[in-house]
């Protein structure tokens, strides 16, 4: 049987991962995409726990699928916006998006 | 159980029994009997390909008042084989700078997401892929991954021509799964499962008879979904070159079109399956499975036959019309539909079978009524706008 | 090691090579076709934990969706068709630091839980997954206002991501 514990480290594992891709990468759709990985990270908790919890109460899973909704609705504001900004300024390295700052 | 009423099964344990025999571990033998079952499903499959081919050039003849390949055999029966003995002798180009590995995987992955949907389809009451209790939303879930499978192919030909046509193709397929899910949840609804057998028991009335709107949608994003005639605008000849399929040649191209034609042949399947009673036929299906079996397959090749009627028939429509009639009609109205089909589904729950059948058909046609004058009038006002209103032409005595 | 190990392992190796491959490869479209391939690790891995409903939305919303949203992205922000630029920037090894860290942090913060290594109870029989999904999800002493709270906000982002992209011309 798998323990619960294998579960939870390939949650985390996923999470660093994300977190490594938002931190480095230089283009914005680019850290979309470690978000993407963060998301799901944190919905394999959620169904882990469910999972090995109480399985008659779907609190898990409700939860899990409150999550996919979340995440559809930001990736898609979220390349609209890059998307947008890609018209006006022609460029979507995060670097170079840099008129707000002093 | 004799092998009549449960072939599967028994030729699956005496393989097992063969194989345990031979001294194998008996999870490793049940393993290896699945893997043979898979392949001879698949096996079928392709030879049941060949023969949609010459289906369709036969059919698609007579629709064109001529006669079709009658060469090569009886009745052109040889023609398929000469087209696939042609396809695989041809060249396999790879343009320049195409990402090869993107390349060749497409229409692996195209093959693929057809040949999946069959794990969900009953062929008969015992014979069944898996029993997924999710069965109808699978059959989204392969789409998906066909979806994914075009745009890999018009993205990786490096040529714009390709690219343009996966995109438009996709655009298409994202937009008709939204009426095609919410049609999807008619049946569920009225069987109370997702689950294929589930839905094929609770069909003692098809449920053709008791949604109609229900089966014509479905129908309509089904052939939207397959990319043929007359939503076909990524792969017309007149207007892309061949779409996402231009940099193609030999097999791989083979592997497009002969899918497409599966695809097809599917999702007749299906539509049989969700509104034409599946392999049931007044009894039938209980007495062998192998009859089943072949109550379904001639039910599919009606509805592949309505599929190919409706695309030598009809015009292709442009892109922009498309995707407005779907986000603008096809939606709307599905959920409509939706809407209706519950709350009818809860008024008319224990009432008698023809009060239930009658009550839920003149709802259909109630909606579908009111859709259509929607659409006439909002038609009519853009036609004034356009062309100013209409003179009425006084008749002389 | 039983056979559900095994096929655990598989899995979840498979799932977090693609999740490297994603953050680390420089051609933007093999991303985020590396994000699909870990996206479907990760409906394996639900279909392993016994949720077949999640593991099918899973592969609908992710890779029929969104996916398909981020190829289509990359390809309308490309300045030139080959990107051969370096896709790390100047910082690398503090975030890579920093994920090791946060990674480690949790392992070990959960490791002092006394249920971290419990294995899992038998599913009752007879116990319908999605039919109780549909009532929680649906009735009003359980996660209705969650439900339709989400709903609203996809209509936000719709109207809202339609309004941001539109080419105005």
């Amino acid at each position: 049987m798998i323990p619960l514990s294998w579960y939870l480290i390939l949650a985390a594992a996923l999470f660093g991962i994300g977190l490594f891709g938002v931190l480095v990468r230089r283009n914005a759709v680019a850290i979309l995409l470690g978000v993407e990985l963060m998301l799901n990270a944190v919905n394999i908790n959620l169904v882990a726990f469910w999972r090995y919890g109480d399985v008659t109460s779907m609190a898990g899973q409700v939860f899990a699928i409150i999550v996919f909704a979340v995440a559809a609705a930001e990736v898609s504001v979220g390349l609209a916006l890059v998307i947008s900004v890609y018209r006006r300024r022609n460029t979507v390295i995060a670097d170079e998006l840099d008129l707000l700052k002093w | 159980m004799n092998f009549w009423n449960d072939p599967l099964k028994v030729a699956a344990v005496w393989l097992e029994g063969i194989f345990t025999g031979w001294g194998m571990d008996a999870v490793f033998a049940h393993v290896l009997v699945v893997f043979l079952g898979v392949f001879l499903l698949i096996t079928l499959l392709m030879v049941l390909d060949i023969f949609l081919v010459w289906i369709e050039r036969k059919v698609v003849a007579r629709f064109q008042d001529r006669i079709g390949p009658n060469r090569l055999g009886p009745f052109g029966l040889i023609q398929p084989f000469a087209d696939i003995i042609k396809l695989i002798i041809k060249e396999d180009t790879t343009p320049d700078g195409a990402d090869k590995v993107v390349y060749n995987l497409a229409p692996i992955l195209s093959m693929m997401s057809v040949l999946i949907l069959w794990a969900v389809v009953p062929l008969a009451p015992v014979m069944l892929g898996i029993d997924l209790n999710v069965g109808v939303l699978f059959v989204i879930a392969a789409g998906a991954i066909g979806t994914l499978s075009i745009i890999m192919a018009g993205w990786s030909s490096n040529n714009k021509f390709a690219m343009i046509g996966g995109f438009r193709q996709v655009a298409v397929m994202v937009a008709f799964e939204v009426p095609m899910l919410a049609m999807l949840m008619i049946p569920t609804i009225f069987a109370g499962s997702m689950n294929m057998n589930a839905i094929i028991e609770a069909q003692s009335v098809w449920f053709f008879f008791i949604s109609p709107l229900a089966a014509l949608i479905f129908l309509i994003a089904a052939i939207a979904e397959l990319g043929r005639a007359p939503f076909d605008l990524a792969e017309g000849e007149s207007e892309l070159v061949a779409g996402f399929n231009i940099e193609y040649s030999g097999m791989k191209f083979g592997m497009f079109y002969a899918g497409e034609l599966l695809h097809a042949f599917t999702f007749g399947g299906f539509w049989s399956i969700l509104f034409f009673g599946g392999y049931r036929f007044f009894g039938l299906e209980q007495v062998s499975p192998f009859l089943a079996i072949l109550i379904l397959i001639i039910k599919a090749m009606l509805g592949y036959w309505v599929i190919m009627w409706v695309k030598y028939t009809m015009m292709r429509i442009r892109i922009d019309q498309m995707l407005g009639f779907n986000w603008k009609f096809l939606t709307p109205l599905s959920f409509a539909l939706v809407l209706v089909t519950a709350l009818m589904n809860t008024l008319l729950r224990g009432a008698d079978s023809w009060l239930f059948v009658t009550g839920m058909f003149l709802s259909n046609v109630v909606v579908g009524w009111i859709a259509l004058e929607i659409a006439r009038s909002v038609a009519r006002k853009e036609r004034e706008r356009v062309e100013g209103p209409t003179k009425v032409v006084e008749a002389h005595h | 090691m039983t056979g559900e190990q095994i096929i655990f392992l598989i899995v979840a190796l498979f799932t977090l090579g693609s999740a490297l491959m994603v953050v680390t490869t420089r051609n933007l479209i093999h991303a985020a076709l590396w994000l699909v391939a870990t996206l479907f690790g990760v409906a394996v891995i639900y279909a392993l934990l016994n949720a077949g409903f999640m593991a099918v939305v899973q592969v609908v919303v992710y890779i029929g969706a969104i996916a398909i949203l981020f190829i289509f992205a990359v390809m309308l922000t490309r300045k030139d068709l080959r990107d051969n630029t370096p896709q790390t920037n100047k910082n690398w090894w503090g975030g890579a630091l920093l994920a090791v860290l946060t990674f480690a942090g949790l392992v070990f913060t959960l490791q002092g839980w006394s249920g971290f290594s419990k294995t899992a109870a038998a599913v009752p029989s007879g116990f319908d997954a999605i039919s109780q999904l549909g009532d929680q999800l649906t009735s009003p002493a359980a996660y209705v206002l969650p439900f339709e709270v989400a709903s609203v906000l996809l209509l936000a982002a719709l109207v809202g991501a339609v309004y941001i992209a539109f080419n105005k011309k």
